[in-house]
């Protein structure tokens, strides 16, 4: 699986960590609904490790899109928010 | 569905726009490289405009930096010369000019880090693009409309996405570059006023520490001159002078207060 940290680049990641992944994903989803923004910290943080940790650094070369997109390690909660907005940050 | 997985589709969904837009897929190859190209020199661009920031703030590190030495000095010598007042007055000046430093610092790191975040971004996007250019050939040459839609597809995901995390990576730089150059500005012109200390000044411009420093220093080998040149005298005389050397200092004195 391809995980994109946004400023870092993207990794591949063994499939056998989806479920763990993805238990974490949903974690920060619901801080982000809930605005909770130290939860959001956390989990976020530990996201990202875990894909560090476990994840291959993509060779540059290679041009596929990503599964999860992450965002960087210092984001906000607000920042995430307009990343997610429909005309948000990412520049068509 | 968890937060990564929307980000991802948002970024698909952009890349998606664009392909749609397109009657021929193949058209939205050449029209993405070159809008791939464009983006490569505007992120070499910001990595130059960051750097000039960086500079300029180690410029200015370095001007603080002589300023707060300058300071110490100048409270040595003030202590040396018994005037604690003046002391007080630099060592009170060297630690507004050392907090300005420390702020200073902290900006140049973060500074520091988004030109080596931005650096990687680009030398990234140029094997990409170049990547891409070769993919690109080849899709054209061997086109089959089914089977080119679904390599189409996924090179155009895949660099959009590259593009949109460039483009992020770049504005957030920007930003940071434009709140450091307005708060730049702002430390230039406390130096040019001369606020935090002239040690920045051009040559011959002085400051007020310094000043008073040097008409202590002065006033001291004045008195020291007059001593030795009186010690000097035949034994007669001393007498005398010392007697016309106390109306000499009174005389003016008196003009003064007269015109006063």
């Amino acid at each position: 699986m391809i995980v994109r940290i946004l400023g870092e680049g993207q990794l591949d990641v063994p499939d056998g960590e989806l479920a763990a992944l993805n238990a974490l994903d949903d974690d920060l989803q619901s801080a982000v609904e809930s605005s909770d923004e130290s939860t959001f910290t956390s989990s976020l943080s530990a996201l990202l490790s875990r894909v560090r940790e476990v994840g291959r650094p993509l060779p540059d070369d290679e041009i596929v899109p990503s599964e999860l997109v992450l965002p960087a390690g210092d984001a906000t909660l607000a920042e995430v928010r307009e990343l997610l907005s429909d005309d948000g940050l990412i520049p068509g | 569905m968890g937060m990564g997985q929307r980000l991802a589709l948002i970024f698909k969904s952009k890349a998606n726009k664009v392909l749609d837009r397109a009657e021929d897929p193949r058209e939205t190859l050449d029209y993405s490289y070159q809008k791939q190209l464009e983006l490569l020199t505007k992120v070499r661009r910001g990595v130059a405009d960051v750097a000039t920031s960086r500079k300029r703030l180690e410029i200015q590190m370095q001007q603080l930096q002589a300023s707060a030495d300058k300071l110490q000095s100048q409270a040595q010598q003030a202590v040396g010369a018994g005037r604690d007042d003046l002391g007080r007055e630099a060592l009170t000046r060297r630690a507004g000019v050392n907090q300005q430093l420390a702020d200073l610092q902290t900006q140049h790191a973060q500074l520091q880090a988004e030109e080596e975040k931005l650096t990687g971004a680009s030398q990234r996007l140029q094997t990409k693009v170049d990547a891409f250019r070769t993919r690109k050939e080849t899709i054209k040459a061997t086109y089959t409309a089914a089977e080119a839609q679904t390599k189409i597809g996924e090179a155009m995901s895949g660099i959009s996405e590259e593009m949109g995390d460039v483009g992020m990576a770049m504005q957030r730089a920007e930003d940071k570059t434009q709140q450091m150059q307005a708060r730049a500005g702002a430390i230039d012109e406390l130096i040019a006023s001369g606020a935090l200390d002239d040690a920045s000044q051009p040559l011959g411009g002085r400051d007020d520490i310094q000043a008073e420093l040097d008409r202590a220093g002065a006033s001291s080998d004045v008195e020291l001159e007059l001593a030795k040149l009186k010690g000097e005298l035949p034994a007669g005389q001393q007498q005398q002078a010392l007697g016309a050397a106390q109306t000499q200092a009174t005389e003016p004195q008196a003009q003064t207060e007269e015109q006063k």
